[in-house]
């Protein structure tokens, strides 16, 4: 059974659908990558995988939950489904370390000393082991993204989303946090995330999506489709991003 | 009646009422705290009914002047048939007028807090309760301190009001001092001298705090 299964889901901000009916579904241990121009839909889309967005209609069910409009479930589902965002959105008023080890403990109730285990098993794992004490706005971007990262995986979740985690980053900040998605993705995490990244979607992704106008307007294998793009759309968007 | 000077013993009378001041100040500001802070909760709510009715609550309150406050509960309530002393008036009706307002300010204090940071908590996992009591209350909170210790400096202030009803603090005492030594000038310049020493510190520290939050640290 796929990890994603995402069916015909519709979804319109007052008149404006912005999700014309998207289908795909991935299996476990699949990185998926989301591209397409600015406004077509990706973050929409993903947004609505772990309930942030209500959709019209269709079907989703992710990390063995099916979504649908009571809190609790979807709280449950929250609990197998991390994500991260572009602004990574720290709290900034915790330490890395507080960062981590809050929603683990209040949300799931594990024990503090096992908070603090797993605070540092996955700061290790970003490489940010000395920053367990810091405050956010002592770290840089690219150390803030990664705590983000931190922070979702210490849910323990079984997929993880990324809306354009780079984007804000300087090209030496998005490597380091490139590397430790890619950590993810060889580690087997299910992934779907949304990028600019080009030539990191074709390296890591197994799949990649092109979305236009909010429908997928062409998918294939990473290498595949970047190889030899079908629409003139697509051709176009990489000649633009691979400039 | 022998007319009395302002010496000595009028000044301690005035400071006596001081005290009266500012355990007014402080029943308005935990009341109207408590109060209010439950409106700002409902006026975040995610239920429209209560958002309305915390609304309404806080523009009845603001468009009405305290001194309606004042007089509502302390006639209102003695025509009613019960007899309420100045000091559980003046107290309940600065509480009510304290809490419209706080409401309204930590309403802003809790809006002000990024909504990115409900998505990030409400991605977590965290219950609704769960993210006002660990995310967004905590730096609403911080935002909160400068207005709030502005708006304290307008409580004192405002508690004159309530010598109209017979109340003793720090003005219905200057006036009851003028009454006896018509030395208006000297009495009223002691009175304001002592509104002063409260509200300065307290509008400096609000400025210091004000100044401390823009320096950046989200801490
Ligand atoms: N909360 C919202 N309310 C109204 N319109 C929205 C909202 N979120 C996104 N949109 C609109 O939906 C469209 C798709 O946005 P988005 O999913 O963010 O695209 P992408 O991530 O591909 O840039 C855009 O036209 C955007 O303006
Ligand atoms: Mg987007």
């Amino acid at each position: 059974m796929p990890e994603v299964t995402v069916e015909n889901v519709h979804k319109s901000f007052g008149a404006l659908e912005v999700l014309k009916g998207v289908s795909l579904s991935v299996e476990r241990g699949e990185v998926f990558a989301l591209i397409g121009r600015s406004g077509s839909g990706k973050s929409t889309l993903l947004r609505c995988m772990n309930g942030l967005e209500k959709i019209n209609s269709g079907r989703i069910e992710i990390a063995g939950h099916t979504l649908a409009g009571d809190a609790k479930a979807l709280r449950s589902l929250r609990t197998d489904v991390g994500i991260v965002f572009q602004s990574y959105n720290l709290f900034p008023h915790l330490t890395v370390g507080e960062n981590i080890m809050l929603a683990p403990r209040i949300v799931k109730g594990v024990a503090k000393a096992d908070t603090l285990k797993i605070a540092r098993e996955v700061l290790q794992l970003v490489g940010l082991s000395e920053k367990f004490d810091s405050y956010p706005d002592q770290l840089s971007g690219g150390q803030q993204q990664r705590v983000a990262i931190a922070r979702s995986l210490a849910m323990r979740p079984k997929v993880m989303l990324f809306d354009e985690v780079t984007s804000a980053l300087d090209p030496e900040l998005t490597e380091e946090v490139l590397m430790v998605m890619e950590k993810l993705a060889r580690d087997g995490m299910t992934m779907i995330l949304v990028t600019h990244e080009m030539a990191f979607a074709r390296r890591v992704a197994t799949k990649t999506i092109f979305m236009h106008k909010g429908t997928i307007w062409e998918q294939g294998p990473s290498t595949e489709l970047f190889a030899n793009p079908q629409t003139p759309e697509l051709r176009q968007f990489v000649k633009a991003e691979v400039r | 009646m022998t007319l009395r000077t302002f010496g000595f013993n009028e000044f301690g009378f005035l400071l006596q009422a001081l005290q009266w001041t500012i355990v007014l100040t402080v029943i308005a500001l935990i009341g109207g705290g408590l109060l209010g802070f439950a409106v700002a909760l409902a006026r975040t709510s995610h239920v429209k009914a209560v958002r309305f009715a915390a609304g309404t609550y806080i523009q009845v309150i603001q468009g009405i002047p305290v001194l309606m406050i004042l007089f509502l509960s302390y006639y209102g309530l003695s025509l009613a048939g019960l007899e309420l002393p100045p000091l559980v008036a003046a107290g309940a009706s600065m509480t009510i007028y304290a809490s419209g307002y706080l409401a309204e300010i930590w309403r802003g204090c809790i809006q002000a807090v990024p909504k990115q940071q409900w998505e990030a908590s409400e991605s977590l996992a965290m219950t609704r309760l769960q993210q006002y009591r660990y995310v967004i209350l905590p730096q609403a909170i911080r935002i909160s301190l400068p207005p709030t210790v502005g708006f304290a400096v307008q409580v004192v202030k405002n508690t004159s009001i309530t010598s109209i009803i017979g109340f003793v603090e720090l003005a219905r005492a200057g006036q009851l001092i003028n009454n006896a030594t018509f030395q208006p000038f000297r009495v009223f310049i002691a009175v304001a001298v002592l509104y002063f020493v409260v509200c300065y510190p307290l509008s400096q520290l609000s400025r210091w705090l004000e100044r401390r939050l823009h320096a950046g640290s989200n801490r």
